[in-house]
């Protein structure tokens, strides 16, 4: 095994990205991902790379649209209220069908709300994301190691369908330090970029990239084109760990850097007799769905954990189509929940 | 002898511009400029909302359609993916001067090496006459059915006179094509900004007075009076930044 590095979560992400040859980075100040744009603004000139500090989100989510568009790889990366002012690229990024990576190292909202992690924008991310019908893969880390994993995966993922990767993690991971294996992933085979806007050089007839179609049969016909691919990302790309589920009567299900909290609820569950387990989905979108409709056929009762009042419970709600009680651990605003909070819904879904 | 043809980067279709607007005739000044100095090959065109925005069918260049006022952040990123291209916008004034400002003024002040023609024609024209930041004073749209009223809107804003107070821009010039002598000086000054391009100066502007028969209620003619007679008052013709080979204000 090659040696670890000791990193943090927001390093591991600037690095993958680099190593995904990713050269173009557009980004604005907000805590707690600003570590990613100082690693870029650092590295980018020392490899023939563009950082630059946008004026605003906006223009930071267009400015990756344009260098897409380009056929190059490029990213942005925000917390949650930048976030959700890049909705509006988002939207267009899946309209002109380019590939993107967006990082959202998420705090506590609504409105300004806090620094603290959060995992309040899982409506945003999986449900859309923007104006109009369309899905991004959200992929959600639950370490550094998988920081830098994901987003290595997110470049090729987002190549290979020609849609945005959001990397959905928080301000935990963002922060915390582990160490990583900077090994470089398997390498896919990707589609050549022959729609890139490079000039024509007088070879070919011009590209253009639009996502306006004044005819509503065309743009119907587009849109459904775009979700058969959607059906394609579901059926090869989902994403998720299952830990101690073989035997379990109750399944937590959790992402991201909470996953590890219910992993040391179990634990102490495991130790008082309750058979519990972890549902970890790595994609938000697409969601687990068939994973968790086999274990609602053995397990009694899910536990869905988030730190937030509740939004991914909804998929799980529908997954098992509430054949099995769901119940809910919430914290939220940037709280994060002991491993004792979790517990005492294992015991309660048990009882 | 062919004395007068349609330049090879304007695309053989028809435009859907409305009958008198001026539009076509900038569009046309673009492509010639594109055509004379052989770029059509490395340019990438950004389109914007607004008129304007089925741009991309016009022109035979790689074009991109930019979301309202984003034009130049596209454009940062197209160019600074790939600094070999020649990449334009085409921007109204509501696109530019009023949801896009941000935009407009941060891709001047960074010097973006790229170039933007600007279409100002005091009006909102794709959504129906709407009152933009470049509306004049009295004028009546249909969001200032009784005139422009000064003392709740302000002023209207003169887009070269403002960027021409950052340290930045390259070329900044105002033409009009209101006529004969004017269409001539706006290729001149069309030509010359992607030429600034070119040659790698930095960011350069030309602002196009234009016209909106349809919206302004008038006819094409008494458009091209009202140009003149009411809007190159108010924004002067004239270079404004030149910061290009010979420029007066390197």
């Amino acid at each position: 095994m090659a040696e670890k590095v000791l990193m943090k979560g927001n390093e591991a992400v600037a690095e993958a990205a680099i190593q995904a040859g990713c050269l173009h980075y557009f980004g604005y100040p907000i805590t707690p991902q600003t570590e990613i744009a100082a690693y870029m603004a650092k590295r980018m000139p020392k490899i023939n790379g563009s950082f630059l500090q946008a004026e605003s989100e906006i223009a930071a989510i267009n400015m990756v649209l344009g260098a897409a568009a380009a056929g190059r790889r490029a990213m942005t990366s925000s917390s949650s209220p930048g976030v959700a002012l890049k909705s509006e690229g988002l939207s267009y990024l899946a309209g002109c069908d380019l590939p993107a990576v967006v990082v959202n190292i998420q705090r506590g909202g609504p409105g300004l709300g806090g620094i603290q992690p959060s995992q309040a924008d899982y409506f945003h991310a999986t449900k859309g994301g923007g104006h109009g019908d369309f899905h991004m893969i959200v992929l959600a880390p639950s370490g550094v190691q998988e920081m830098f994993d994901l987003t290595g995966l997110a470049f090729d993922l987002a190549d290979q369908y020609r849609v945005t990767s959001m990397l959905l993690s928080d301000g935990i991971l963002g922060q915390m330090m582990e160490p990583v294996d900077l090994a470089a992933p398997p390498p896919r085979e990707l589609p050549p970029k022959s729609w890139a806007l490079t000039g024509t050089k007088g070879q070919r007839k011009p590209n253009i990239v639009n996502s306006l179609y004044m005819n509503p049969e065309d743009l119907e016909r587009l849109v459904m084109e775009r979700y058969e691919r959607y059906a394609q990302i579901a059926a090869a790309e989902t994403r998720w760990e299952e830990f101690l589920t073989e035997d379990a009567d109750v399944v937590v299900v959790a992402y991201g850097a909470l996953a590890r909290v219910a992993k040391n609820a179990i634990a102490a569950a495991r130790a008082q007799g309750i058979r519990a387990g972890l549902l970890r989905p790595i994609t938000l979108w697409p969601f687990p769905k068939a994973a968790l409709q086999a274990l609602a056929g053995r397990a009694k009762a899910f536990v869905a954990a988030e730190l937030s009042m509740g939004q991914m419970v909804e998929d799980i709600e529908l997954a098992v189509r509430c054949a099995r009680p769901v119940l809910r651990c919430n914290r939220t605003g940037g709280m994060v929940p002991t491993p004792e909070e979790v517990l005492q819904k294992l015991e309660e879904a048990t009882a | 002898m062919t004395v007068f043809q349609k330049p090879r980067a304007l695309a053989d279709v028809p435009m859907h511009y409305c009958p008198g607007c001026t539009h076509g005739i900038v569009h046309r000044l673009v492509a010639q400029a594109l055509d004379d100095l052989d770029l059509v090959g490395r340019t990438v065109g950004v389109a914007p909302v607004g008129c304007a925005v089925f741009a991309y069918n016009y022109f035979n260049c790689d074009m991109i359609q930019a979301a309202h006022g984003r034009a130049p952040a596209v454009a940062t990123g197209l160019k600074r993916a790939n600094p070999d291209s020649v990449v334009f916008t085409y921007q109204g004034d509501g696109d530019l001067a009023a949801i896009g400002t941000a935009e407009t003024v941060q891709s001047a002040a960074r010097g973006e090496n790229i170039t933007i023609i600007f279409i100002n024609n005091a009006i909102y024209g794709m959504t129906g006459g709407q009152m933009a930041p470049t509306t004049l004073p009295g004028q009546v749209t249909q969001t200032s059915p009784y005139g422009r009223d000064v003392t709740r809107t302000g002023m209207p804003i003169r887009i070269c006179e403002m960027l021409a107070t950052l340290e930045s821009p390259a070329y900044l010039e105002r033409v009009s094509v209101d006529s004969i002598k004017n269409i001539r000086q706006a290729q001149k000054a069309i030509a010359k900004a992607f030429r600034c391009q070119a040659e790698g100066r930095g960011f350069s502007l030309v602002e196009v007075i234009s016209s909106c028969p349809t919206n302004w209620g008038v006819s094409p003619a008494e458009a091209l009076d009202w140009m003149r007679e009411k809007m190159i008052p108010y924004y002067p013709l004239g270079v404004y930044r030149d910061k290009t080979e010979g420029g007066e204000q390197a």
